[in-house]
């Protein structure tokens, strides 16, 4: 079976989320578990436009972690440094 | 101008971390806490290395002064963008006690050893807040200042700071080279990714010791005690407005 091409992005996408997971609130475990669930589950995936989706669905949550943990600490600092 | 930016950035203690005191009351616990770059330091590298992007300045210069785990704070800011990272070594008794006084000391000397167009900071580090760092830098230098900076440019060979203070803001025109401090909302600091952290593995780290810079460290001050914030009393809950007046009243309020 010929490699997929896809496979490299798919595999620099799974280690990018898993070095972003480790500041998840709930835990780098926590989110490592959730992230391994979630590729697993499309393993079986063939179709190439498919796992573009994915793929492009992955980026978005990425991009959202990294939203998350700005607004957290951006809330942190203006809480404790800042008097409204 | 050199288009040579020195940026400063420190290594604290995670901003969600809670932060425990030593029994015997002389520091807070940092052995095994989690470590991060301050956050106000994390927005002076963004700013510097936004201004690279725009092609205002040329490189993008990271220093910290501590022990071996520094350079891990260097190279953060060299995932989000520095060319280069300069680690001054610190370590043990020396370490606990490097302040604003020497660190500015240490960052004068290395403006003017690499002849920076601007050093950037952050405005003070969330575990001493001393918010001292900057303003010494540039009085040792002899450079003008623009502290809690909200935004920077560049007009012609000066530089506009718009400044965060109380009761509004104030816009300053500054000469270069000068000293900017970072304040929250100068800018969004880019988050250093996994593929960021990769290429920025061949950018250098150089590594040299204070006296290297002909710089004496030793403090003049001797931390006595560390207490935790006393805890906060339990509030009291009353029924109806009457009871709340008589509480006042015994308390002296009213």
């Amino acid at each position: 079976m010929a490699v997929n091409p896809l496979r490299a992005e798919v595999v620099r996408l799974y280690k990018n989320l898993l070095h972003l997971g480790r500041e998840y609130p709930k835990g780098g475990e926590y989110f490592r578990d959730r992230l391994r669930a979630a590729f697993s589950k499309n393993r079986g995936v063939q179709d190439p436009q498919q796992i573009r989706d994915l793929i492009s669905r992955g980026e978005f949550v990425a991009k959202e972690l990294e939203a998350l943990y700005y607004l957290r600490k951006y809330r942190a600092m203006k809480k404790r440094y800042y008097e409204d | 101008m050199s288009g040579r930016v020195l940026v400063g950035v420190k290594r604290v203690i995670d901003y969600a971390v809670k932060i425990r005191v030593k029994p015997d009351n002389s520091s807070v616990v940092t052995d095994g806490v989690k470590h991060s770059m301050n956050p106000f330091c994390e927005i002076a590298v963004e700013e510097a290395v936004k201004m690279k992007e725009k092609k205002l300045i040329k490189e993008v210069v990271a220093v910290s002064c501590g022990p071996q785990q520094a350079q891990e704070t260097i190279r953060t800011a060299l995932a989000m963008g520095a060319d280069r990272g300069i680690h001054v070594e610190v370590t043990g008794k020396e370490y606990e006690t490097l302040g604003p006084l020497q660190i500015s000391k240490i960052m004068a000397a290395l403006a003017k050893k690499e002849e920076a167009q601007l050093v950037i900071l952050g405005k003070q580090a969330i575990d001493d807040d001393c918010n001292q760092t900057g303003q010494m830098t540039a009085a040792l230098l002899d450079w003008p200042q623009g502290t809690f900076a909200s935004e920077v440019s560049f007009e012609g060979d000066k530089i506009k700071v718009v400044r965060e203070i109380d009761g509004g803001l104030e816009t300053i025109k500054i000469n270069m080279p000068a000293v900017i401090t970072a304040d929250l909302r100068l800018n969004t600091p880019r988050y250093a990714t996994l593929p960021n952290i990769m290429k920025a593995k061949k950018k250098k780290i150089a590594n040299m010791k204070p006296a290297d810079l002909g710089v004496d460290i030793t403090s003049r001050l001797e931390v006595l005690r560390v207490d935790e914030p006393p805890q906060r009393q339990a509030g009291v809950k009353v029924e109806t407005v009457e009871d709340l007046v008589s509480k006042l009243s015994e308390a002296g309020l009213v």
